[in-house]
């Protein structure tokens, strides 16, 4: 089998020996109405009202969308109107913490015996995929399509984090209890485990949990970025390919993050829903980089200032790896369902684009085959044939033409920009 | 803290940029120019110092002119240069030279639009602007080693033997005798990935084999004229050669093809530069043609039968 291309980044996983811990308890969580792909949740609380940790805050608005509840128990000190990265603006509720952790007394393991509580359980779970993309889980687990196989990402490919290689070494019996729940009321048959070849305790720790399965296998991929990425993770582990016009689910597939799993497994046992998550926090303003479990909406300062950063030398924030991640315009922002890592760096690399000198670099990394140079003519003409001709739907953003182009070209920004312009022109 | 900087992702970018890889291409040219230095004398070092030189002031000016960044440090303008120079016989007037930088950094090049815009490689037009315009200084040659001895070059004169011809013991341009030196740059690009050994491989093949089913003596050809700093270090120019594999592939072979038939059938004793210029006007249709089909991308028959 060919494998697909892609690029050999510095690995930078600085935090893969340190265990996660937990930090003390934020003072004040911020918690955004929106932290999945879909509509914003509507607050249901007021501001004065006591609430307990688990406690649902935010209900969803249409049925694509997964209910938001609160991380810590406290008081509500207001709901504001909050900035997202990307510019939009959402409700956000406030909540001062009383420091106590009461629990909310509705928080019971879900009654799980067919498909559609199980779905049902996970949707109240608040649950989304804790990968990066935030889609929310249940809606994965919903597809009509009938579920054959179950590909467990443990591809940790983006440089720095390490918070999944760390779930993997401590916390293998739930991930394994959570591939147990969705092929149970999935009723799939087979499941295979991605992993890199160069993560060998995480790779060690999963062949150990596995040894008596017999319908669960362990693929090691290799280590070249972007294993992660969905296709290219079915592509490598099942050798099958998805069409450009299907899903996963049309093949028969379901992809899930291994730390998704593993919450899973524990909302089964405790009820408790989406309410902490482990991001790694590193950079090379960090000087104790580390795996930390944390609660939702946690200012991104009260993580820095555990891992010892540096403040006065950060010049740029990270939420996820280096390669997808998006910038922060502040370290007020509160931690995300989807946030894995913050990445707190001190030189921003800025550099003027030049001519391109078509060397084909871009082409040769790029896993989906694409040819980002031609995108890039095509886009600068307003060419929305030639986009669609070149198959731009088909870029993920991975990031790999950019990293590797001499020239310093924004290859995968211009084509976020074209697909943006391939939606207007077809309006 | 600081006020943050806010961009698009990748926030990381390999450390290889423009100028690395014509420093690459510089260095893997050196041997043959110390070669064709050593082999010809002062003389030649004029030559190539002139050619560089004067392309890198003419890159510049013409930026100057035409009111557009400085690219001098791309190193572009330099690799330009140097491949005219090594094009060169040796004994040509330094003004002649340098009437063949200019053709190939401001017209070729900068009159369409700077790096990355010419349709054809500049250098092989700088040898070809004065191939035509100086008949008679561009095929005076001497011999290596022997001062001011002229000697026909052993592509026209047929009697040289292979070891002469591999290490360069002959007459010609003063980068082009050395197949040894030239080899050893291209392997150096091949290891560095500067290039692909696609196209100097199936430029060479098809080349010899053409020869040899002609009945001539293909080592000989081989060896012999501007091929193996044509194949090498012409034909792979990144901006116009094709970028894909199965296009460089037809590029080398239609290069081995058509330097064989202007070798044989044409008046002049060389072929190499036509060849290539010819190639490199092919080069946007065979692009065209030769797209590599995107991952999981779902073709209009295909789409069609599914219906």
């Amino acid at each position: 089998m060919k494998r697909l291309h892609g690029i050999q980044l510095p690995q930078r996983k600085h935090a893969e020996a340190r265990k996660i811990e937990t930090i003390p308890l934020p003072k004040l969580v911020r918690i955004p109405m929106l932290m999945h792909l879909g509509t914003p949740c509507t607050p249901i609380v007021t501001v004065g009202e006591q609430v307990c940790v688990g406690q649902k805050i935010g209900a969803p608005a249409d049925q694509n969308a997964v209910p938001i509840h609160a991380s810590v128990s406290g008081t509500v000190r207001a709901i504001t109107e909050f900035t997202n990265v990307n510019g939009s603006k959402v409700p956000c509720v406030e909540i001062e913490s009383d420091g106590l952790q009461t629990l909310y007394p509705g928080c019971k393991a879900p009654v799980l015996e067919t498909r559609e509580q199980f779905v049902q359980a996970v949707r109240e779970s608040g649950c989304v995929g804790l990968g990066g993309a935030g889609f929310p889980t249940f809606r994965k687990l919903n597809e009509p399509q009938k579920i054959s196989m179950l590909i467990v990402n443990g591809a940790e490919c983006e440089p720095y984090l390490t918070g999944d290689s760390r779930q993997i070494i401590e916390n293998s019996g739930d991930i394994l209890g959570g591939i147990h729940l969705v092929m149970q009321f999935l009723n799939i048959k087979e499941c295979k485990i991605g992993i890199e070849s160069t993560r060998p305790a995480a790779l060690k720790q999963l062949a150990y949990a596995v040894a008596a399965e017999e319908n669960i296998t362990v693929c090691p991929l290799p280590p070249v970025y972007p294993q992660g990425a969905e296709k290219v993770l079915i592509y490598h582990t099942s050798a099958r390919i998805v069409p450009e016009d299907k899903m996963p689910a049309d093949l028969g597939i379901l992809v899930m993050n291994i730390s998704t799993l593993a919450f899973l497994y524990q909302y089964s046992r405790t009820g408790i829903p989406l309410v902490e998550r482990v991001v790694t926090v590193d950079g090379n303003a960090v000087k104790k980089p580390c795996n930390l479990r944390v609660p939702i909406g946690t200012p991104q300062h009260d993580l820095l200032k555990y891992a010892d950063c540096n403040f006065d030398k950060v010049k740029k924030l990270l939420s996820g790896g280096p390669m997808m991640g998006i910038t922060l315009y502040s370290d007020e922002l509160p931690v995300l369902k989807q946030q894995n890592g913050l990445l707190a760096l001190t030189r921003v690399s800025h550099s003027e684009p030049t001519a391109c000198i078509r060397c084909g670099r871009c082409m040769n990394a790029c896993p989906m085959r694409l040819m980002p140079m031609e995108l890039s003519r095509a886009y600068h003409k307003k060419d929305a044939e030639m986009l669609r001709t070149l198959r731009l739907s088909l870029c993920m953003n991975c990031g790999c033409c950019t990293y590797v182009c001499p020239a310093k070209r924004p290859l995968a920004e211009e084509n976020q920009l074209a697909k943006q312009f391939l939606k207007e022109v077809e309006s | 803290m600081n006020l943050l900087q806010a961009s698009a992702s990748p926030h990381e970018r390999t450390p290889l940029r423009t100028g690395h890889i014509m420093g690459l291409v510089l260095l893997a040219l050196l041997p043959a120019a110390v070669h064709g230095c050593f082999s010809f004398g002062l003389q030649a070092m004029f030559v190539l110092l002139a050619t560089t030189g004067s392309a890198v002031l003419f890159e510049c000016a013409a930026r100057l002119i035409f009111r557009r960044p400085q690219t001098i440090l791309d190193g572009s303008a330099a690799v330009t240069g140097l491949l005219v120079g090594l094009n060169l016989p040796p004994t040509i007037p330094v003004w002649q030279a340098v009437i063949g930088s200019f053709a190939a950094i401001v017209v070729v090049k900068q009159m369409f639009g700077g790096l990355g815009q010419n349709f054809a490689n500049p250098a092989i037009v700088g040898r070809i602007v004065l191939m035509i315009s100086f008949p008679s200084a561009m095929t005076a040659w001497t011999g290596a080693g022997t001062d001011a001895v002229s000697s026909a070059t052993p592509l026209v004169s047929g009697n040289a033997e292979y070891w002469d011809l591999f290490l360069g013991n002959t007459a010609g341009c003063i980068g082009e005798s050395c197949a040894a030196a030239l080899l050893l740059g291209g392997i150096f690009l091949c290891i560095w990935r500067v290039i692909t050994p696609v196209i100097p491989l199936s430029y060479l093949g098809s080349f010899a084999l053409f020869t040899w089913l002609s009945g001539n003596d293909p080592l000989y050809q081989v060896l012999s004229g501007g091929l193996m700093l044509g194949s090498i270090f012409m034909a792979t120019d990144y901006v116009t050669s094709p970028i894909t594999p199965f296009g460089k592939l037809i590029f080398g072979i239609g290069c081995g093809g058509l330097t064989f038939l202007l070798r044989q059938f044409s008046g002049y004793p060389e072929g190499v530069s036509f060849a290539i210029l010819l190639m490199n006007l092919l080069t946007p249709y065979i692009d065209r043609f030769t797209r590599i089909k995107p991952f999981g991308a779902v073709t209009g028959e295909k789409e069609a039968s599914n219906e």
